[in-house]
């Protein structure tokens, strides 16, 4: 039976193997995605002592569902001063690079669509397009609201940017590689090895970074609802709005995927014996994203919203020099410090 | 996360103590306490029992005196109650209540239209204080509707229908409601 599925598999021509590859890693991630909406209203609700949606389907299982065939059968409104073309591809320009960069997201030491050796490039490079959708948004909406939202998004994503790349800079001197895989391999050996602990002050800058990234509150002036109604989608109805939804989402799971990879240790288990190693590898992976999923939803449900020249402040004159001066510490703890075995 | 501004004018006492409150204060800086906090907050709340009312399914208790929907009562022979003095009429602040009689062939005085504009009545419930026989009532009816919109009126025939259907819940509140009176 296996050789028989084994020798059908290899039979299929190549396009056809990676796009059934490529569908394994989209569906359930779409799937995820519409799914973490409805944990964020849940988990919210839950902060606000509600119980968010519970009407469609068992315990609200249904609701993402019932959104989704709602926003299909919505029209989507193209508004008459608007730049058709720009209007229609923005939304497919936020979506796609937070998809394409799981091509290199290594689920665990073997199962990875592209194990490419610049795979970090290749991320920051991707996550960097996403701003091009919402820039894109703001511009061809021609309205002054979604303008103003996309210049604040674009300055605000652009700033955060350099942060993360900084903080990102620092697991690469410490993993000696740009491969996600073998950024993964190098925190092996147990909890205390991971990037986190050595490297804490670029764990805490990447990770409130990837929530301004991301625009998701308490950064999330881009949107704004309470000045500028909805920020760079106000004109998008329909499924135009959908993928931009499904944009942010995809972008924060991808975002937590990063970060595990980066700074948790990725796949592996937090000590390397008995009772932790009996959750398989892709296991820890899904855990500690999940992890990271739910504090994305607990800022947004803890945090009021940030202050625009705040936002700027934070992101230009504190977490740039910190990043660089971390780097430094990082560089001069492993070469002149007994500790520096912690740093590689 | 503030700056990083080490200067802390206001901080006196002797240089031992100036350098621990600026340690702790660089700690307080990159450990984020006040943050922490307010996630320890949210997260309690978390698993908090939920207050939430199910609205159709679970609904909140509802005081005697709770002014919803009119209804006209009857004595428990049959009779109506109403015995058209117009005073329900005259007290209403917002003129929803219209009422014509003339005398009935056994000589009482009753009324041949009872008319409430529901989109004029305020639900002040003057009309039940006025009612010197306990006619008109205000009961704890809430959830109704109008399936034209052009006229929000409730005629004398749907008055006492309701009345006649709610007697038992209408007398249970008055009951209930008649120590406090």
């Amino acid at each position: 039976m296996v050789e028989l599925v084994v020798y059908v598999w290899d039979s299929l021509p190549l396009v056809l193997q990676l796009g059934l590859k490529i569908g394994a890693i989209i569906l359930p991630l779409l799937a995820a995605v519409a799914y973490y909406t409805l944990a964020e209203r849940k988990v919210i609700a839950y902060m606000h002592v509600r119980i968010g949606p519970n009407r469609v389907g068992p315990r609200g299982l249904l609701q993402p569902i019932a959104d989704a065939v709602k926003l299909m059968f919505k029209e989507m409104i193209i508004p008459t001063n608007a730049d058709r073309y720009l209007f229609v591809i923005a939304p497919v320009l936020a979506l796609a690079p937070a998809l394409g960069a799981w091509a290199v997201i290594p689920f665990t030491d073997t199962l990875v669509l592209a194990d490419i050796d610049a795979s970090l490039l290749y991320v920051l490079a991707l996550t960097s397009m996403g701003v091009y959708g919402v820039v894109i948004a703001g511009w061809a909406s021609n309205s002054k609201y979604a303008f103003l939202g996309a210049m604040r998004s674009a300055a605000q994503i652009v700033a955060y940017e350099i942060a993360m790349g900084f903080a990102l800079v620092g697991v690469l001197m410490a993993a000696g590689s740009l491969n996600l895989r073998e950024i993964v391999l190098a925190q092996s050996g147990g909890i205390h090895q991971w990037y986190f602990l050595p490297l804490f002050p670029l764990f805490i800058v990447y990770l409130i970074s990837g929530v301004a990234e991301t625009n998701r509150s308490p950064f999330d002036v881009a949107e704004g609802e309470s000045e500028i109604v909805a920020g760079f989608h106000v004109d998008y109805s329909g499924m135009g709005f959908a993928v931009f939804f499904l944009a942010e989402y995809a972008n924060m799971i991808l975002i937590s995927a990063l970060t595990v990879i980066m700074f948790l240790g990725g796949w592996q288990a937090p000590l390397p014996f008995a009772p932790f190693t009996w959750i398989p590898a892709i296991g820890w992976f899904f855990i500690k994203l999940a992890g990271v999923a739910f504090l994305f939803l607990w800022f947004r449900a803890t945090f009021p919203r940030y202050r625009y020249d705040q936002i700027m402040r934070l992101g230009w004159k504190v977490f740039i020099p910190v990043t660089l001066v971390w780097i430094v510490v990082i560089g001069v703890a492993r070469f002149f410090t007994p500790v520096g075995y912690w740093f590689a | 996360m503030g700056s990083p501004d080490f200067s802390r004018p206001w901080v006196t006492g002797s240089p031992d103590h100036q350098n621990i409150a600026m340690i702790s204060r660089f700690i307080k800086t990159w450990l984020l306490p006040e943050l922490i906090r307010g996630l320890s907050v949210t997260g309690g709340y978390f698993f908090k029992k939920k207050f939430t009312v199910q609205y159709p399914d679970e609904k909140t208790p509802k005081s005697p005196r709770f002014r919803g929907l009119h209804a006209l009562r009857r004595y428990p022979n049959g009779e109506e109650r109403c015995i058209a003095c117009k005073l329900c009429e005259a007290v209403c602040p917002a003129l929803a209540i219209t009422i014509e009689s003339e005398e009935r062939d056994d000589g009482t005085r009753r009324t041949t239209r009872y008319d409430i504009d529901l989109f004029k009545c305020i639900y002040c419930g003057y009309c039940e204080e006025a009612c010197p026989v306990d006619s008109i009532v205000l009961t704890d009816i809430h959830e109704y509707h109008f399936e034209t919109g052009a006229s929000g009126t409730i005629s004398k025939q749907d008055l006492l229908q309701i009345g006649d259907t709610h007697e038992p819940a209408i007398a249970r509140a008055r009951q209930a409601d008649s120590p406090y009176r």
